[in-house]
């Protein structure tokens, strides 16, 4: 990395990984939570709230308040949970992983400050089980800790996911790891007041745990020093799609979208011109070169141009891209990912892909172009979660903001790219489950 | 008694509730078992944690890595979700295609080659899984050299270079 901006969750590393721990008590390890072992609960909360630290799963509330509405154990009498999300499943998201395998002691050092905040002493650390290597630098970073006894009275259980988006989604995290099929739960109670075994749960993502240990070395008000005003501190940035160089890259909010793209990423790729940006993962609406040519990379910013900061995954699209094709293949994840619970959901999504399979094909009419629409609208804001907005208000920025584009697929009867689409013919997964045999998930169903 | 009985024993007492030990439970007897559950997995895993089969298998339909067929000796798992789309993932399946003889989705003995949602390597384009272990930066003129190692042939070194 060839970056002189402040480093926070990455800070020490030099741009390798802190595995051992004196190779981490080295560079100030474990310092924050003697620290806020010594403070008391809200005073940990306080810091929190100075520091303006807002979580970084991708909805962005502020973690001081999260921790705070965790009732008083003398006003509920139950157990308090700590559960962390590291079940990182958003397209284009890949910075919990890296956070996990480069700084883990600073993962589990702010879990641990956190478990002091909310007075718990059972933390459950939910991991995707596609993460194999960094569930074992976990394990051997949690070791370590034991063997110095810096757990104290909490215990830490790493709990390794099995393959769903959703359960991204906390309530269905929640249902997951109780031993249940990972489907969204009705809010409220929400998870503060009745989560995990229906007590008391603050559900935290890995980076911005791992930034509460930052938090509490540096102290919130040094911490809301960096970034902007609405977006304090550093956010770690997936970079990926057709960049030079792909890659985490932590930087302060409110830097220039392009220039994530052009000093860090090296560029739009293979000289190609910029046709678009994701901005926060698959399910933020898209940004036109225009747009994201003036944005700058934090809530206020993303927001005025109508889409979202999410989980700082930005992935950048070339001018090779079928617009059709990219709703299709995003559609297609929605679907594949849908858990059944709600109707427009379960049967939106699969409308979705249906809709846009024939517009690419060459078989939509006028009048497919509005049932696209109308089915959008008849998933959004009608269920337990947002997994089905996400696909319908994806899938209508890029209706919106290339509407040409899905009309020439009209006019010409057929793709305009010719062939020459970067996601041209993309398999979607092939059926393995009973569930995910449906139209549209098979190669037969595309070439329809 | 299953050989897994006393492990999952193990596993139950880290969790409040016996039902959340399902998940881990499943995951050892899908290890044990050569990469897939079997009747026998879900008998197991059903009888060690005072569960129906049935509720073990409601629960492993859900998840995408639980497997309820016979895998290969090696699971190889292709993301082709949009970030891997756009750097080239779909030539890269085709490359495993045309090397293994098999199409996306099929299962021999030796190989079980799919297409996957979103691995979480986004910015590391192309991301290939091959049993749970990521490679990254695949390329489609990487795919021969990949499969001769799976073989346990020795791959004579021209002009590749993988990135692992």
């Amino acid at each position: 990395m060839t970056t002189s901006t402040p480093e926070i969750v990455f800070a020490g590393c030099n741009g390798g990984a802190l595995t051992e721990i004196a190779d981490y008590e080295a560079v100030g390890g474990f310092q924050a939570l003697v620290k806020a072992r010594a403070m008391t609960p809200d005073e940990v909360i306080d810091e929190l709230n100075a520091s303006n630290l807002r979580g970084r799963g991708g909805a962005f509330f502020p973690t001081g308040r999260k921790w705070s509405f965790v009732p008083k154990p003398d006003k509920l009498d139950k157990p308090h949970y700590l559960v962390i999300n590291a079940d990182e499943s958003e397209p284009g998201t890949f910075k919990d992983r890296e956070i996990m395998l480069r700084v883990p002691f600073r993962f589990l050092e702010g879990a641990l400050i956190a478990a002091h905040a909310i007075e718990s002493e059972h933390v459950f650390i939910y991991i995707r089980g596609e993460y194999e290597a960094e569930f074992e630098v976990l394990v051997g970073a949690l070791e370590q800790m034991r063997a110095r006894q810096l757990l104290g009275d909490v215990t830490i259980v790493v709990h390794r996911g099995a393959g769903a988006y959703i359960c991204g989604e906390e309530t269905a995290l929640l249902e997951s790891l109780e031993g249940r099929r990972g489907q969204p739960r009705t809010k409220p109670p929400f998870p503060a007041i009745a989560g995990l075994y229906a007590s008391p749960t603050a559900v935290n993502n890995v980076e911005s745990i791992t930034t509460a240990t930052s938090v509490l070395e540096i102290g919130g008000a040094e911490y809301a020093k960096l970034g902007v005003e609405s977006s304090t501190g550093t956010r770690v940035f997936s970079l990926s799609g057709n960049v030079v160089n792909g890659g985490n890259y932590e930087l302060p909010h409110g830097y220039p979208l392009r220039d994530l793209i052009d000093e860090f990423g090296g560029g739009v790729a293979d000289g190609r011109a910029l046709k678009a940006v994701i901005p926060g993962g698959s399910s933020t609406v898209i940004l036109t070169a225009d747009e994201a040519n003036r944005v700058t990379l934090d809530f206020d910013s993303l927001v005025g141009a109508g889409t979202a900061i999410g989980s700082a995954a930005v992935i950048v699209i070339d001018d090779r891209c079928c617009m059709v094709q990219l709703a299709v293949r995003v559609s297609q994840f929605y679907q594949h990912e849908s858990c059944g619970k709600c109707t427009p959901c379960r049967v939106g999504t699969k409308w979705l892909t249906t809709i846009l399979q024939k517009i690419e094909n060459g078989r939509g009419t006028q009048a497919d172009m509005d049932l696209l629409v109308s089915v959008a609208e008849r998933i959004n804001g009608k269920c337990l979660c947002p997994l089905g907005d996400s696909d319908a208000i994806a899938v209508m920025s890029y209706f919106d903001k290339f509407r040409d584009e899905f009309q020439a697929h009209i006019d010409e009867g057929g793709c305009p790219f010719h062939g020459s689409s970067s996601l041209d013919d993309l398999l979607a997964p092939v059926a393995m489950h009973v569930h995910d045999q449906a139209p549209g998930s098979t190669r037969e169903a595309a070439h329809a | 008694m299953s050989a897994i009985y006393d492990e999952i024993q193990g596993i139950r007492a880290r969790y409040p509730e016996s039902l959340s030990a399902v998940m881990p439970a499943l995951q050892l007897a899908q290890e044990r078992n050569g990469g897939w559950l079997s009747e026998q997995s879900f008998r197991d895993v059903a009888d060690a944690l005072d569960l129906t089969p049935a509720y073990c298998l409601s629960i492993a339909s859900f998840y995408d890595m639980f497997r309820l067929e016979p895998v290969g000796e090696h699971v190889i798992e292709v993301c082709t979700n949009i970030s891997c789309g756009l750097k080239g993932a779909q030539q890269v399946v085709e490359a495993f295609e045309s090397e293994l003889g098999l199409t996306a989705g099929e299962t021999t003995e030796d190989f079980t080659l799919r297409t996957v949602e979103c691995l979480g390597g986004c910015g590391w384009a192309t991301i290939v899984a091959i049993d749970n272990r990521h490679r990254l930066h695949v390329q489609a003129g990487d795919v021969p050299r990949i499969v001769a190692e799976l073989r346990g042939i020795e791959w004579k070194e021209d002009d590749d270079d993988l990135d692992a």
